[in-house]
């Protein structure tokens, strides 16, 4: 049976997992420090060996592939295609809020999973999961204020009058939301609030099956933002046309 | 553990270049492939740490898969895979440990973390079969000036560091003022060979209290001073005479302080190592000066100066018949020391 060994370090969590096609063989999940560096390709020595796994029994690695912390995003992506080299392997880039977003099932709400993106921020996108993950706004980079018109938008366009927001940036803008945004909404609990590299498994396997794998060679992280190098100079340019 | 034919592959990625070569034994390089970034960094007037992490990532696999192919062996041909975990840019470095970590993992080989300025000074191994320790080594680079002893394969002293910017950001800085760009070092070295470096007598650093070590900011400042003073007379300056007077202050402190050294601890040979080693000014004193003291000289060619990862593959082999060997939780350390 198909195996496939899902690698999250997006943001603070670091988590591996492994998947069959029927079942989570092994998770193992941690959000308390971020060096991922130190702790991820432990983590999944551990899960290996504790399950006597063979890594020649995986069929291909799924990396969550942003957006996020620049750092961890590139921390996973070296981690897998390090990998996908030695095991000559193909990789599934997976969005992380579209895994994120899986969090959440049998639900007929919008489901918002909001990361911090710092600089006033959210890293979000707008999904339903009703038995299908359904992507109704793409990955971005927006204000929570920009996020509240876009999901009305959306809200009044899907004929749905309820959010279920998730991820770290709910730790950041709970109360903000609480006062400012007028459509229902709740907030998930502490077991489903976070990335789980189960998630990203997962959603890699219904994409490898859909043909979309990549090489090893080619991955590289989806950052959604330039450098700020990059950004200062675009602002630069602008400013001088004036 | 076999001691012979030991093929090491080695990894690069501290600062903006990717790099990946095959080394065999410490001493015969079978492929040395470096990717450069410079034109991309170039319209910053210096290295922009994310851009570089970035093609890293991007970069990273083609860059071992064409080291393998160049030395004509495969994986199952390689005893160790080894990397550069400290000092530079940590996103930078980040991109080659996870590599190598998973690359080790994955292949079930060795790991060994390599010291970037260990691997430049052994860089002066790969062309010069002769060279043994004990010998002095300059080291000047963009991030570094120092005067290490070299007492064993294993065993470094540091004698001279310097107490603020080191030699190669002089060059950048100075290079940026008077508007010859990035990178300053070569920009320099080439304007200076058409200047007169006798033009102008620039202060040449002392540090009080140490007698080897360096400090460049007095002579950039001095630079500067130069410039704004003839900016604002009106004084039209000559940029060749100005550069090779600069080159020439700094040239000689690092020329003076490594054959002091060579002299008070009576080792007979002396290297360089980084970047900076391929200035050609610093070259001819150093081999005139090494002449003239009874001492031979050793560098390494251009290609062994730039940052790369053949050196890396040379330093690794010592740690490889060592067993100094490193495990998964490996990170990259920005600020490693010796």
């Amino acid at each position: 049976m198909m195996k496939i060994l899902g690698i999250e370090s997006a943001a603070l969590v670091a988590s591996v997992a492994i998947i069959d096609e029927d079942v989570t063989i092994a998770e193992y999940t941690t959000n308390f420090k971020k060096t991922h560096s130190e702790t991820l390709l432990p983590m999944l020595d551990e899960i290996v060996k504790m399950t006597g796994i063979s890594l020649s029994e995986l069929s291909a690695i799924a990396v969550s592939g942003g957006p996020g912390s620049f750092t961890g995003l590139r921390i996973g992506a070296a981690s897998a295609k390090g990998l996908g080299l030695a095991l000559d392997l193909p990789l599934i880039e997976v969005p992380t809020l579209d895994a994120m977003a899986m969090n959440i099932y049998a639900s007929d709400a919008l489901i918002v999973p909001i990361m911090d993106a710092r600089r006033n921020q959210v890293y979000t996108g707008i999904y339903k999961n009703d038995t299908k993950l359904e992507v109704k706004a793409e990955s971005m980079a927006v204000s929570i204020d920009e996020l509240f018109e876009i999901l009305k938008e959306t809200g009044a366009k899907e004929n749905v009058e309820r959010a279920i927001f998730l991820g770290d940036g709910v730790s950041v803008f709970r109360e903000y939301i609480d006062e400012k945004l007028t459509m229902k909404h709740d907030f998930a609990p502490l077991n489903l609030n976070r990335q789980r590299a189960s998630n990203i498994a997962m959603l890699g396997m219904e994409m490898m099956k859909a043909g979309k794998v990549i090489s090893a060679d080619d991955m590289s992280p989806n950052y959604l933002r330039k450098s700020q190098a990059e950004r200062e100079r675009d602002v630069a340019k602008t400013d001088a046309s004036y | 553990m076999k001691k012979n034919n030991i093929k090491i592959l080695a990894i690069e990625s501290s600062c903006d270049e990717t790099a990946a070569a095959v080394v065999e034994d410490g001493r015969k390089v079978l492929s040395n492939i470096i990717s450069s970034q410079i034109d991309l960094h170039t319209i910053y007037g210096g290295v922009v740490p994310e851009i570089a992490s970035r093609k890293h990532i991007e970069n990273i696999n083609f860059v071992i898969k064409d080291a393998l192919k160049e030395a004509n062996v495969t994986f199952d041909d390689i005893d160790a895979i080894a990397v550069t975990y400290g000092p530079g840019l940590v996103g930078a470095l980040l991109v080659g440990v996870g590599e190598a970590k998973t690359l080790a993992y994955g292949l079930n080989k060795p790991l060994i973390g390599v010291h970037h300025i260990k691997g430049h000074v052994f860089a002066n191994l790969i062309e010069h079969e002769e060279l043994k320790p004990p010998f002095v080594c300059l080291i000047v680079s963009g991030g570094h000036t120092e005067i290490a002893i070299v007492k064993d394969y294993n065993d470094f002293e540091i004698v001279a560091t310097t107490r603020d910017d080191a030699a190669g950001e002089a060059f950048d800085k100075v290079a940026r003022s008077v508007g010859l760009g990035y990178p300053g070092g070569p920009k320099i070295d080439k304007a200076a060979k058409l200047g007169n470096p006798h033009a102008i007598e620039f202060p040449k650093a002392k540090v009080n209290d140490s007698k080897y070590d360096f400090s460049f900011s007095g002579v950039k400042s001095a630079v500067l001073n130069y410039q704004n003073k003839a900016n604002m007379t009106g004084e039209k300056i000559n940029v060749n005479d100005l550069v090779a007077s600069f080159q020439r202050a700094v040239v000689e402190v690092l020329v003076e302080h490594t054959i002091e050294v060579a002299k008070d601890y009576n080792i007979k040979n002396v290297a360089m190592a980084g970047g900076v080693a391929s200035n050609t000014a610093l070259r001819s004193l150093m081999e005139e000066k090494c002449n003239e003291e009874g001492l031979k000289l050793h560098f390494p060619s251009p290609i062994f100066c730039t940052d790369n990862a053949a050196m890396i593959g040379v330093a690794a082999y010592f740690e490889y018949i060592n067993n100094n060997f490193k495990d998964l939780t490996l990170n990259a350390v920005p600020n490693l020391e010796l």
